[in-house]
């Protein structure tokens, strides 16, 4: 069974996002064990890339920054590698295509299964685009999340809602990454429209920058993503590793505490 | 073109969820438009009335008499309204905008000629207008960040990444997911997602179909020989189109910059490798890593680390042929069609006049050739003049 999946079962999961390699590969290990340590179910590893068009300026900065210091899509996959013996939350890859198809998506696939990745997440490859790099990673045991979206037609909800796996990423609003837009108004009325799209666990993320938004969101959803903010203090503390990693593991740990308040049954996995 | 926007293995669309239902949506309405003929007869009156078309086909005698060899003809875009080809499409997709009921358009910019077409146009209907332009090339460009806030539109600097055309497109897209509900996007060139490079290629096509009519009237036969630059590669593609099943060669230019070797060039069809960027899979400039590098051309409208997908399926399939030119043999070129024929040309189009001036020497006086002249050179006398000075482009 999916390890993705299960990180949503019995409370409300947190996932976390960092960018690989900002400000460096050694720190980004630090904070992926810092937030595994404070509460983090799932843990997003972001791949850089020049040309994040889903990405605001606080994600475009710090793939900039990662570049910048030599990251790439094999040192990270490296990282994902040693990582994995030593945290409890799975490991989902989230970057876009072309470094990817640079890569040789078979190859990708292969080697993202062995270090260990559970998932991968690739903003601009819809499915429609994606046979080829989704198919080999469903072959290697690795979750391909897909994305749904509040404009989304009944049947493109159903088709992702179909097609991924492990979860069901929801985009929140109609816009890029941490831009503090404010969330969709018809947030509640979206999520019901995906819960009937699918049976996965939905994760609700974009413009979730602290407790306040994950308690509503959380609501509505099985789980909740943050990124940008977390981001934002890698940025902030980029010279001062012990600081950034004692940030961290504040808003991880307060975002968890706020999780676990709303009441819930947790996922209940459709029975079969 | 098979299903789903591809030509071969290039195009697609390779997006944001949250543009696949805006994507969807034009091309379904697109696909209705391009058969309405009430739809193109205004689209044809509006680029005879308000765009200035049919532009001429001019034969270019002294420069024919200088080279001494084939027959060189100019399809003189450089006339249009705004002084570039670019007007055809803006008008195109603001018409669609409106069948849209979209009330606003967005558009990218690298030297400011889309900017400047796509403020005009939404000035013309009504529209609002931003553009995304980068920081370098507000700076390079500021008189067509003048013209564009004259004619109503807000222009953004982009600041992100390299603060050039790539970025500027980053960040449209970035703001049309964020708008998509109220806002079209008018892309300049024949990239991006699906039905982008077909739509942008049809509204082009009247360079084509215009040469066409126009060399049989004057010489009662087709042209050998197309030859036009390639930036994104929409004047290319719209002067190619209508010829791909004739005996027609056909010639992409691509800007060679400072050299192909010393990796400041803009030659994507020439040395870049197959990748995705900004909707679609096509020829790349990118690194052994898949990160997008930077294209440099003097010109810049050329500068852009993409090109059309159609163009990588023509370059693939062989039906068309792609070189490159440097920023000195463009400036040669641009220098003499001044003094020779008094038109001064774009920095772009002087790409395509450069290879068409080094193959006419050796075709016969019976070969026909025509050249794509894109655009106007005015906006090009700060570039020209700096790099003169410097022996290298100031910018």
């Amino acid at each position: 069974m999916s390890r993705l999946s299960s990180a949503f079962e019995g409370h409300k999961a947190l996932v976390t996002y960092v960018t690989a390699g900002d400000p460096d590969l050694a720190v980004t290990a630090d904070c992926v064990a810092c937030l595994d340590a404070s509460g983090a179910d799932i843990i997003e590893l972001g791949v850089p890339f020049s040309d994040p068009q889903a990405d605001g300026p606080i994600i475009q900065r710090a793939g900039q920054r990662a570049l910048r210091k030599g990251a790439t899509l094999k040192k990270v996959l490296t990282l994902a590698g040693d990582l994995k013996g030593g945290i409890r939350a799975p490991l989902v890859l989230m970057g876009y295509y072309n470094p990817i198809l640079s890569y040789g998506e078979e190859r990708f696939a292969h080697d993202a299964a062995e270090v260990g990745v559970s998932g991968v997440i690739v903003p601009d490859l819809p499915f429609d685009e994606g046979g080829r790099l989704y198919g080999a990673l469903e072959r290697q045991g690795v979750d391909a999340v897909l994305m749904a979206t509040p404009n989304a037609v009944p049947d493109r909800l159903a088709a992702v809602g179909s097609r991924s796996r492990g979860f069901l990423y929801c985009v929140s609003l109609l816009g890029v990454t941490g831009t503090g837009k404010s969330l969709y108004e018809g947030l509640e009325a979206y999520m019901a429209r995906v819960r009937k799209a699918t049976s996965l666990p939905l994760a609700l993320g974009f413009g979730i920058d602290g407790p306040e938004k994950a308690r509503l969101c959380a609501s509505f959803a099985d789980g909740v993503v943050v990124g940008s903010a977390l981001v934002r203090l890698a940025e902030a503390f980029r010279d001062d590793a012990p600081r950034l990693l004692e940030e961290t593991g504040r808003l991880v740990r307060s975002l968890r505490a706020v999780l676990d308040e709303v009441q819930t049954t947790g996922f209940q996995r459709p029975s079969a | 073109m098979t299903q789903r926007g591809y030509y071969g293995p290039f195009g697609g669309r390779y997006v944001p969820e949250t543009l696949m239902a805006a994507l969807e949506e034009l091309e379904r309405a697109y696909e209705v438009l391009r058969r309405d003929e009430i739809f193109q007869g205004e689209l044809a009156f509006l680029l005879e009335r308000f765009g200035g078309r049919p532009t001429p086909l001019y034969f270019a005698e002294r420069l024919t008499e200088h080279l001494g060899g084939a027959r060189v003809y100019l399809k003189r875009e450089d006339l249009n309204h705004t002084g570039a080809h670019k007007i055809n499409n803006a008008l195109g997709q603001a018409l669609v905008a409106r069948r849209l009921g979209k009330r606003r358009v967005i558009a990218e910019t690298g030297a400011g000629q889309h900017g400047v077409a796509t403020a005009t146009a939404a000035a013309r209907f009504g529209l609002e207008c931003t553009v995304f332009m980068g920081e370098e090339d507000m700076r390079r460009q500021a008189v067509n960040v003048d013209r564009m806030r004259l004619l109503g539109a807000e222009v953004v600097p982009v600041t992100s990444g390299t603060g050039t055309l790539k970025d500027a497109t980053n960040e449209a897209i970035r703001h049309w997911v964020a708008t998509v509900e109220e806002t079209h996007y008018i892309i300049g060139s024949v990239v991006g997602p699906h039905p982008y490079p077909m739509m942008v290629r049809d509204f082009q096509r009247v360079i084509g179909d215009e040469t066409r009519r126009q060399i049989l009237a004057d010489e009662g036969r087709l042209p050998d020989l197309l030859v036009a630059c390639v930036g994104g590669g929409s004047n290319a593609m719209g002067l190619f189109y209508p010829f791909l099943d004739d005996p027609v060669a056909l010639v992409g230019v691509e800007a060679a910059g400072r050299g192909l070797d010393t990796g400041s060039h803009a030659a994507t069809l020439g040395a870049g490798r197959v990748g995705v960027l900004h909707g679609s899979r096509s020829y790349l400039l990118q690194d052994g890593d898949g990160q997008v590098v930077e294209a440099y051309s003097l010109s810049a409208g050329l500068d852009y680390p993409g090109v059309g997908p159609e163009h990588s399926f023509l370059k693939e399939s062989g039906r068309a042929e792609y070189v490159s030119v440097t920023d000195t043999e463009a400036v040669e070129a641009f220098l003499l069609l001044c003094r020779l024929e008094g038109i001064i040309p774009a920095l772009e189009s002087s790409h395509a006049l450069a290879e068409a001036m080094k193959r006419v020497p050796s075709l016969d006086g019976k070969t026909l050739l025509v050249v794509g002249l894109s655009g106007r050179g005015d906006k090009d006398m700060n570039s020209i003049e700096a790099y003169l000075k410097k022996g290298e482009s100031a910018s």
